[in-house]
């Protein structure tokens, strides 16, 4: 059997690589591994960048294609940073029937995001999700991990306006 | 653990709680934690702490789901189990006042009415009830005593022949019994065998898993681990959605509690049965729930399907036999094993057994959990249990199985609810969520917005899947913006066929059951779109 190539280097000194190389270790360095590993990427530093796949590729012995190919599977993975807020508009059908899509359309007409797109100013990153699982909420938004429930366009402005540090008075 | 040791904890345990006078009960799950169920917790303790109440005389805890989160934030208080409802912090000291007589009544929640007194709950027993965080806990409500029982005084093809006998099948919505699925794995050659909990639960609308996972964990630990020794696996994987943190985090409190007090790893219970238990986040594909799709994504791979046979339980996660079910499924186990095959059995209709828990959603009055005998009517389900639609509107329709199943419309509501009704309204039982729609919502539009789903959704490995959901959505939205002709309807319906019989997966094969079943019921809004575009 050819022994293994060596483990490659981090593609930076910053010390959170290690946590990544940890989520690899912990299950032997397999194949295996690509999704765990993938997860602690993006925990530890927000986004999959390209280096970071050429690294996780690397301690795997897979082919960088094979990495990128599960990265753009899925949708939990970003390729790009987020904004300085994130919002997330639940799209489940408890969500969708109490006007989920009412909700998207007038953000987007005030700060002029689609889902999956951040606003100009790099404040507002837009996304949406399957479902939450918390339906007696719906609709639900999510801010920064704060959970809104059943909100309407008007409140999410304000939350918005509050996040961007401009309250209207 | 041994067997004596988990009895002797749980009498203490027992014995502890007895003491106490008065027990209230904070929803912390994931419906009621978002409207500051945690800082009523706290608000609760503090003043019970500054009336000078002590903990053996009114104890605040944090529990799971109390079913009915439309309602929420819920407190609910032991002995006597009056419920409060829409609670704030700043309703601490009404709710301590009112200890020993009926909550205000702006508080007040009826827990006679039939949104109660109708479930019967089995998988959801201790739903509400222990806190989720504590080993413990669980213990005192009996939990682990039957893994105990199962592991020193019964044989693998004993406790097979008593899940074969309770006629339990499959919940994440497919509906194979459960009895053949663990024999075919016991029987298959090859070790290690691999057990895995699919908690997958990706249909939008649905948080039955969810909520089991949040309020009573280790009841599905204790349902993997019989289900393991049944069939022979010493390894196991928990997969579950990364959209749940609050259902991870319980899932590791369980997990590291049920190891540390050796309910997990070798020698369980003094036996020679070892099991390991691994979680695994998903990413956000809904075709993982599909259990090749699933493997394959624990394999560190896409989430593709592949034709089966061989089945997973002949070939699964790296070539080993696998079992692979649902959180509600392992969730019935313990009770059928502590209960007998025969008293599930007496539950629900000749071939569909036990109880299904339900999320109700949408366009209803009682918005939130529950868990009914099967065989129950959606008409019971939706009126009185649900409590209908809300004031001013009408009901159109109710969507079982999500973006596999259908919309059923007002003149089925007598339909019983079991697997063989349900897809014979050319629906599926699902895994249990439960839209409901007013007159408010275009039938048409609901059926692109499943379709926009499969389409997003479909993993791209087949094509029927992966062009017709786009076409058949490009179908649906000309018929919405009025430039659809009689020809597209034909080619809708042909596309459905077409897709749901040459598809890879269930997700193909099921997609254009939203379409069908709209086409089937409300035709004649189909009919108007196309008159209003002259065509």
């Amino acid at each position: 059997m050819l022994p293994k190539p060596p483990l490659p280097d981090p593609p930076s000194d910053d010390k959170r690589w290690k946590i990544v190389a940890t989520s690899m270790r912990r299950l032997g360095n397999q194949p295996h591994a690509l999704i765990e590993a993938l997860h602690s990427l993006q925990q530890t530093f927000g986004f999959l960048d390209r280096p970071g796949l050429e690294y996780i590729a690397g301690t795997l012995h897979a082919p960088l294609s094979k990495v990128y190919g599960a990265a753009t599977f899925y949708h939990h993975f970003r390729l790009k940073p987020k904004g300085r807020h994130t919002c997330i508009v639940c799209t489940g059908t408890g969500c969708y029937i109490k006007g989920a899509n009412r909700l998207l359309d007038d953000i987007e007409k005030k700060h002029g995001v689609k889902p999956d797109q951040t606003s100009a100013d790099g404040e507002i990153s837009l996304l949406t999700a399957r479902c939450f699982g918390a339906c007696g909420l719906a609709p639900v938004v999510v801010l920064d991990e704060e959970v809104l429930a059943r909100v309407t366009s008007d409140d999410v402005e304000r939350k918005l306006a509050e996040v961007r540090g401009n309250v209207p008075r | 653990m041994s067997p004596d040791e988990i009895r002797g904890m749980a009498e203490r345990e027992r014995e502890h709680q007895a003491g106490r006078s008065c027990v209230l009960q904070v929803c912390t799950a994931a419906g009621c934690q978002p409207m500051q169920s945690v800082e009523i917790k706290t608000a609760l303790e503090a003043e019970a702490k500054a009336r000078g109440i002590g903990e053996h005389q009114c104890q605040v805890k944090s529990v799971g789901c109390l079913g009915l989160c439309g309602s929420g934030p819920l407190v609910r208080r032991e002995p006597d189990g009056a419920m409060y409802q829409r609670v704030t912090p700043g309703d601490a000291p009404a709710i301590l006042d009112s200890l020993g007589s009926a909550p205000p009544t702006h508080l007040f929640l009826d827990t006679r009415q039939p949104f109660f007194a109708r479930q019967t709950r089995i998988v959801t027993a201790n739903s509400g009830r222990i806190d989720p965080e504590r080993l413990e806990d669980y213990l005192a409500a009996g939990g682990y005593a039957t893994l105990a029982r199962v592991l020193t005084e019964m044989s693998p093809q004993e406790v097979i022949g008593e899940i074969t006998r309770s006629g339990l099948r499959g919940r994440g919505g497919g509906g194979y019994p459960t009895g053949l699925k663990w024999s075919t794995v016991a029987k298959s050659p090859g070790t290690p065998k691999t057990i895995i909990c699919n908690a997958d639960e990706g249909d939008p609308g649905a948080f039955m898993d969810r909520s089991v996972l949040e309020s009573d964990p280790h009841r599905m630990i204790e349902g993997m681990l019989i289900a393991a020794y049944a069939v022979g696996a010493s390894e196991g994987y928990i997969y579950i959605r990364a959209e749940y943190p609050l259902a991870i985090a319980r899932l590791k409190t369980a997990l590291r509690h049920a190891e540390r007090h050796g309910l997990l790893g070798n020698n369980i219970c003094g036996t020679r049965f070892n099991l390991r238990i691994e979680l695994r986040l998903g990413a956000g594909a809904f075709v993982c729930g599909e259990e090749t799709a699933l493997i394959a994504s624990i394999e560190g791979n896409r989430g593709t399907p592949r034709p089966r046979p061989p089945y997973p339980a002949e070939r699964g996660l790296f070539g080993h036999p696998t079992l692979i079910n649902n959180v509600e499924t392992y969730a019935n186990v313990p009770s059928i094993l502590e209960r007998g095959g025969e008293w599930f059995a007496g539950i629900g209709t000749e071939r569909s057994k036990g109880t299904k828990v339900f999320a109700l959603t949408g366009s209803i009055a009682n918005t939130g959990l529950i868990e009914v005998p099967m065989g129950i009517t959606l008409r019971d389900i939706v009126f009185e249990i649900g409590g209908g639609v809300p004031e001013g509107a009408r009901f159109k329709a109710v969507q079982t199985g999500g973006p596999s199943g259908g919309c059923i419309p007002e003149q089925y509501l007598n339909t019983p609810v079991d697997y063989e009704s349900l897809m014979s309204l050319g629906s599926i039982m699902g895994s249990g969520g439960m839209i409901i729609m007013d007159d408010s919502s275009s039938m048409i539009d609901v059926a692109r917005y499943f379709m926009e789903f499969c389409m997003t959704e479909s993993c791209g490995k087949c094509i029927p899947c992966r062009m017709g959901t786009v076409e058949m959505h490009e179908l649906l939205g000309r018929f919405l913006n009025g430039s659809a002709a009689k020809a597209d309807l034909d080619l809708l319906e042909d596309l459905c066929e077409m897709v749901k019989s040459t598809s890879l997966c269930g997700l193909g094969q099921s997609a254009p059951n939203p379409v069908l079943t709209t086409l089937r019921y409300f035709r004649p809004e189909y009919d108007a779109a196309l008159a209003a575009g002259g065509r």
